[in-house]
C-alpha cells in the first residue's frame, strides 16, 4: 500500500464541476474537507453507515448530475446492506470510493473488516455494481468511475494507515443541508407553503 | 363505499409530491406498497433495514425531492442512532408505521418493541401521531406531510394493529 489517502482525495476533486459529494464521518469528511470546501460537499458527523444511502437518495432525487460518495471502510462496513439496495435501483450516476486504509482511524486505529481480507469491491460486484474495483496505486482508473463510466461503481482504494491533521469542515447539520440545497436548486430550495389550512385532528 | 385507508394516504402522497418511497414491507403495508409501485410518479426503493431509510430520505431532500418511509413498529428500533441526524439538520422526515405487539397479536417477541415505540420516537425527537381508525390515518398523513415538508418536521404516524388486523400466520399465509 503505497497511496496517501489526502492526495487520492484531492486528485478526485481535482476540477469536480457538477460532481455532488457525500463523506462518511471522520477521516473522509477531513479529506475533503482539506481538498477544499464546497457547499456541494455534504460532510457527515454521525449516522455512521449511511454514507452510501445518502448517495443513492441525491443519485435517484438528481439523475442529471453525477454523484460521488467517499467514506472510510468503517463506515461502508457498518452499512453493507446498502450495497445490495443500490444494486437493486441500479443508479447509473453514483459512484462509491471506500478509502480503505483497514483502520477505524477516529478511534485509535483498530483493525476493522478489510484488514482480514474482507473484498469491500467482491460484495458490490455481488451486489450488480456495474464496476468494482480494488485500487492500490492508481488512482486514474478511479476517476475514470467517478466522472465517466456508467453506474453504479465502487472502489476500494488501499491507502496508508497514517494519522493526519484535522481539517474540519462546518458542523452544523442545518447550515451543510442548506447550502447544499441553494446551491444545487437555487429558489427552489426553499419549502412552499400550502394555501390551506391544517384539518382538524380527530 | 368509504375508500381503505391505503388508497387515501396513497392520494396524499401524490398530492403532497413524493417522489421516493422506500419501505421494509409488512403485511398491514402490503396494499400500500404495491399502489405506491403501480405509481408511476413515485420511485419504491426496497430496504435491507430501516436505518437505510434515514440515509436515503436525507440525500433525496438534498437533491430536492421528497420521500416518505414504511416500516413496521419493530423496525423503529433500527432507527434510533441515526435518527440524530434527522434531528441536527432538521431534515424533514415522515415514517408511516404499522404497529405490532397490540391488539390480535400473536407472536409475543413483538411485544416489547411494540410497546416502546411511541416512546422511542418521541425521546428522539419524532413527533407521533396515533390512527386508531382506518378514517383517521389519511388526515395525520395529510398533517404529518405539511409538518415534514413545509417545517422541516421530523413526524411518525402509526397506525394501530387494529386497524391493519392481521391475527394469525394462517391469515397471513392466506392474504
Amino acid at each position: 500500500m503505497k497511496l496517501h489517502r489526502r492526495d487520492v482525495v484531492k486528485e478526485l476533486l481535482r476540477d469536480r464541476k457538477d460532481l455532488l459529494v457525500v463523506a462518511g464521518l471522520g477521516s473522509t469528511a477531513w479529506d475533503i474537507t482539506a481538498a477544499g470546501d464546497s457547499p456541494l460537499s455534504f460532510p457527515m458527523w454521525g449516522a455512521m453507515g449511511q454514507a452510501a444511502m445518502m448517495g443513492l437518495g441525491l443519485a435517484l432525487a438528481q439523475p442529471a448530475r453525477r454523484v460521488l460518495v467517499l467514506t472510510g471502510d468503517g463506515e461502508m462496513l457498518m452499512g453493507l446492506g446498502a450495497l445490495a439496495t443500490i444494486g437493486v435501483q441500479q443508479p447509473a450516476n453514483l459512484t462509491v470510493v471506500v478509502i480503505d486504509n483497514e483502520r477505524y482511524g477516529e478511534t485509535g486505529m483498530q483493525r476493522t473488516h478489510t484488514a482480514w481480507g474482507i473484498d469491500l469491491a467482491a460484495i458490490a460486484a455481488g451486489s450488480k455494481f456495474k464496476h468494482a474495483i480494488t485500487a492500490t496505486a492508481d488512482v486514474a482508473p478511479v476517476r475514470e468511475l467517478v466522472y465517466r463510466a456508467a453506474g453504479p461503481n465502487l472502489a476500494a482504494v488501499k491507502v496508508i494507515d497514517e494519522k493526519l491533521s484535522l481539517v474540519l469542515p462546518p458542523h452544523d447539520g442545518v447550515l451543510l443541508k442548506a447550502r447544499f440545497r441553494r446551491a444545487l436548486l437555487g429558489p427552489k430550495a426553499e419549502p412552499e407553503a400550502s394555501t390551506d389550512v391544517l384539518p382538524k385532528e380527530r | 363505499m368509504q375508500p381503505d385507508w391505503s388508497t387515501e394516504v396513497h392520494r396524499e402522497l401524490a398530492a403532497a409530491g413524493v417522489r421516493v418511497v422506500g419501505y421494509v414491507p409488512d403485511a398491514g403495508h402490503k396494499r400500500l406498497i404495491e399502489l405506491c409501485q403501480a405509481d408511476g410518479n413515485m420511485r419504491t426503493v426496497p430496504l435491507t433495514t430501516e436505518e437505510e431509510g434515514i440515509g436515503l430520505a436525507a440525500g433525496a431532500w438534498l437533491g430536492g425531492e421528497k420521500t416518505v418511509l414504511l416500516m413496521q413498529s419493530s423496525g423503529v428500533g433500527n432507527l434510533v442512532n441515526v435518527l440524530g441526524m434527522v434531528k441536527v439538520c432538521r431534515f424533514p422526515l415522515l415514517l408511516i408505521v404499522t404497529m405490532r405487539g397490540e391488539q390480535g397479536e400473536f407472536n409475543p417477541w413483538q411485544v416489547p418493541m411494540g410497546q416502546s415505540t411511541a416512546r422511542v420516537l418521541e425521546t428522539i425527537g419524532v413527533a407521533v401521531r396515533q390512527a386508531g381508525e382506518s378514517q383517521t390515518v389519511a388526515p395525520h398523513v395529510h398533517t404529518a406531510l405539511r409538518l415534514a415538508f413545509e417545517a422541516n418536521g421530523a413526524e411518525a404516524v402509526l397506525i394501530a394493529q387494529r386497524v391493519i388486523g392481521i391475527k394469525s400466520f394462517q391469515e397471513q399465509a392466506n392474504q
